[in-house]
């Protein structure tokens, strides 16, 4: 999760390098052709990678799910490993983009990966065939303890009009849009258009508090005293915290968003083998560990969690939350075309406002 | 001989034809079409509904302030480089094209960084006492994007044509008796209007279909035509409507260079 210029700059350069090597650069096993989140790996890793298996590593990357899923259904890039959030998967599985893992060849996958978030996935992933978890987490809001007087446990604290102008919301719509329904106490996956017209016209009542809609600037603007409140991934916590010791995250009692990034490979993948090797090498647990240490997004590989040597971080409420003690937590499913146009309408109303 | 001349132009034909017809043709063919590819009007329409007229108007009114704040601007400062002797004003015409060769993006990040509550400008203005400065997320944070990145364009025809009116021609006019400010109304001015209709083209078109200095610089909060086009093609995957409101901005381009091209002639024509 990079900031726009960046992506551009890398997507730039990287076209670049592979106009200037061509395929002598190809590392001796071949390559496999990677697209991720931005900021969500350790490039030691990748370098670690590519020196143990002789494989080359084509890094892309990229900033929310809906600019991802045009790109792997144009086909033009192929990318052989896709990391996408669960209700992207379900889509994606939906309209037959995904490939069957094997998982003979993901022994680390299997013995490593704590079984409640294969459960989980099977929220999008029903027989886990297609998905392997990388990393998970909730969204809720961070705050400043220096700038925020009242008690901050409720999704209304975002509507608040002492906060205006201090307030940073989600550039996306779904997750916009799940702060505004869960606070309305509908599901989160709700198409009902009434409770999404409500939900709209709550964000149009919100935009002159809002101080910008961002994405990844979330975790700056935070540390920089930029804002006071932010919606954020439960994963850019800990890291902002480091940082600046005034923020504080919260899960709302609303209840929120449990997601899932899990590994796919897309139909078309030229590299298969490449593919399930790096997924498999993304299971090792010193691998997950040093993964988690550098992004800090909860890791779901419980073996890599069992290595955690810093007990604070190991039973971190933010990054381990017991997700038991809610019983108003959801997960993002795929609402099918009409759905996505619903939501999309909805979201352009909000931001022409 | 005239074969030679035909084959040099050969890579310029093959260019365009890869990255100007062909594009122009995919746009025209998205924009006409429906998901299933059958012929539709419904995405050009849709620039009527009230979010995307909405943004088409803050647009143009946007890029017309700051081509307007442009122009008022780069005027002064293109007389003033033309008098200036030849060595200092190659100088100065170098410092002005000297940001250019930075990064686009990297420049408007810059004024993110200078404008923002804590940032570099609030805390010097706090440091001496004075009121902050809140245009970050706001329409003159775009409107300064616009006109701190687009003013070279203005600045460079403007000076190209005022550099080349015969001295002749201004001393006659002083001769017959023309005071200064007559001169510049009946002389100057109108010997410019081919600099400035390039000058506001250059500034106008690009102003009307950014997306990026109202992104960084308006947080998100402010949607241009730009914008709303730019989410068609990465977030929402609609191409079709995406290619449509193109299409209605090129017609806004067109109509925009054609008026220019009526009243270009009408200027030259007056003037000569």
């Amino acid at each position: 999760m990079k900031k726009l210029w960046l992506s551009l700059l890398v997507a730039s350069m990287g076209a670049l390098a592979l106009t200037g090597c061509g395929s002598d650069a190809a590392g001796k096993n071949g390559e496999v052709v990677v697209y991720n989140w931005g900021e969500y790996i350790d490039p030691d890793v990748i370098t670690e990678f590519e020196e143990e298996t002789g494989i080359k590593v084509i890094y892309d990357e990229f900033e929310t799910n809906e600019i991802m899923y045009p790109k792997v259904e144009a086909g033009a890039s192929a990318y052989d490993v896709v990391c996408p959030s669960d209700y992207m998967i379900q889509k994606m599985i939906d309209n037959d983009l995904l490939a069957k893992l094997d998982f003979e060849k993901l022994p680390n996958a299997k013995a490593n990966i704590g079984t409640q978030y294969w459960e989980q996935s099977k929220g999008f992933d029903e027989t886990n065939e297609y998905s392997v978890p990388y990393c998970w987490g909730t969204v809720g809001i961070l705050y400043n303890k220096t700038m925020v007087t009242d008690p901050v446990d409720s999704w209304d604290i975002l509507w608040n009009e002492k906060y205006a102008d201090n307030i940073l919301m989600q550039d996306s719509v779904r997750d916009a849009f799940m702060v505004a329904l869960k606070r309305n106490g509908a599901s989160m996956n709700s198409t009902d258009p009434a409770e999404l017209a409500a939900a709209r016209d709550e964000l149009i009542a919100q935009k002159p508090l809002v101080q910008a809609y961002v994405i990844d600037q979330v975790r700056d603007k935070m540390i920089g005293n930029e804002a006071a409140l932010g919606v954020i991934y439960s994963g850019e916590a800990i890291y902002t915290q480091r940082e600046n010791p005034d923020l504080e995250y919260v899960i709302p009692k609303e209840g929120t968003n449990v997601w899932i990034d899990s590994w796919v490979i897309p139909k078309n993948a030229p590299n298969m083998d490449n593919a399930h090797a790096f997924i498999d090498y993304m299971c090792r647990p010193e691998v997950a560990l040093k993964n988690f240490d550098y992004i800090t997004y909860s890791t779901p590989n419980d073996a890599a969690r069992e290595l955690i040597e810093d007990e604070d971080i190991k039973n971190s409420p933010i990054a381990f939350p017991d997700l038991s003690q809610y019983n108003n937590l959801e997960t993002f499913s795929y609402l099918g075309d009409e759905g996505d146009e619903l939501y999309n309408e909805m979201w352009k109303d909000v931001k022409s406002e | 001989m005239s074969n030679g001349k035909k084959l040099l132009a050969c890579p310029y034909v093959i260019w365009s034809a890869v990255f100007i017809i062909i594009p122009l043709c995919m746009v025209f063919y998205y924009g006409l079409t429906d998901k299933s590819g059958a012929f539709t009007m419904a995405n050009i329409a849709a620039i009527a509904t009230a979010e995307h007229a909405k943004a088409l108007w803050l647009s143009i009114l946007l890029s017309l302030i700051s081509t307007v704040i442009c122009f008022l601007l780069a005027y002064p400062l293109a007389m003033i480089l033309c008098n200036l002797n030849v060595n200092q004003h190659s100088f100065i015409v170098l410092v002005f094209i000297l940001p250019m060769w930075m990064n686009f993006l990297l420049r408007t990040l810059a004024w993110q960084t200078l404008l923002e509550k804590t940032g570099v400008i609030n805390n010097i203005l706090g440091f001496l006492h004075l009121p902050t400065l809140n245009i970050i997320n706001t329409p003159y944070a775009i409107i300064l994007g616009m006109v701190y990145n687009f003013l070279p364009f203005m600045v460079l025809p403007l000076y190209n044509v005022l550099v080349k009116i015969d001295k002749n021609v201004i001393n006659a006019a002083r001769d017959l008796g023309a005071n200064s400010i007559q001169t510049f109304f009946k002389v100057i001015l109108p010997l410019s209007v081919p600099g400035i209709i390039s000058g506001i083209t250059m500034v106008f078109v690009p102003a009307l279909t950014t997306f990026v200095i109202s992104t960084l610089l308006g947080g998100s909060k402010i949607l241009l035509i730009g914008n709303v086009i730019e989410q068609e093609f990465t977030q929402t995957g609609n191409w079709n409507l995406g290619s449509g409101l193109s299409i209605v901005l090129m017609l806004f381009i067109i109509i925009n260079m054609v008026a220019t091209a009526i009243f270009d002639k009408e200027g030259t024509g007056t003037a000569l």
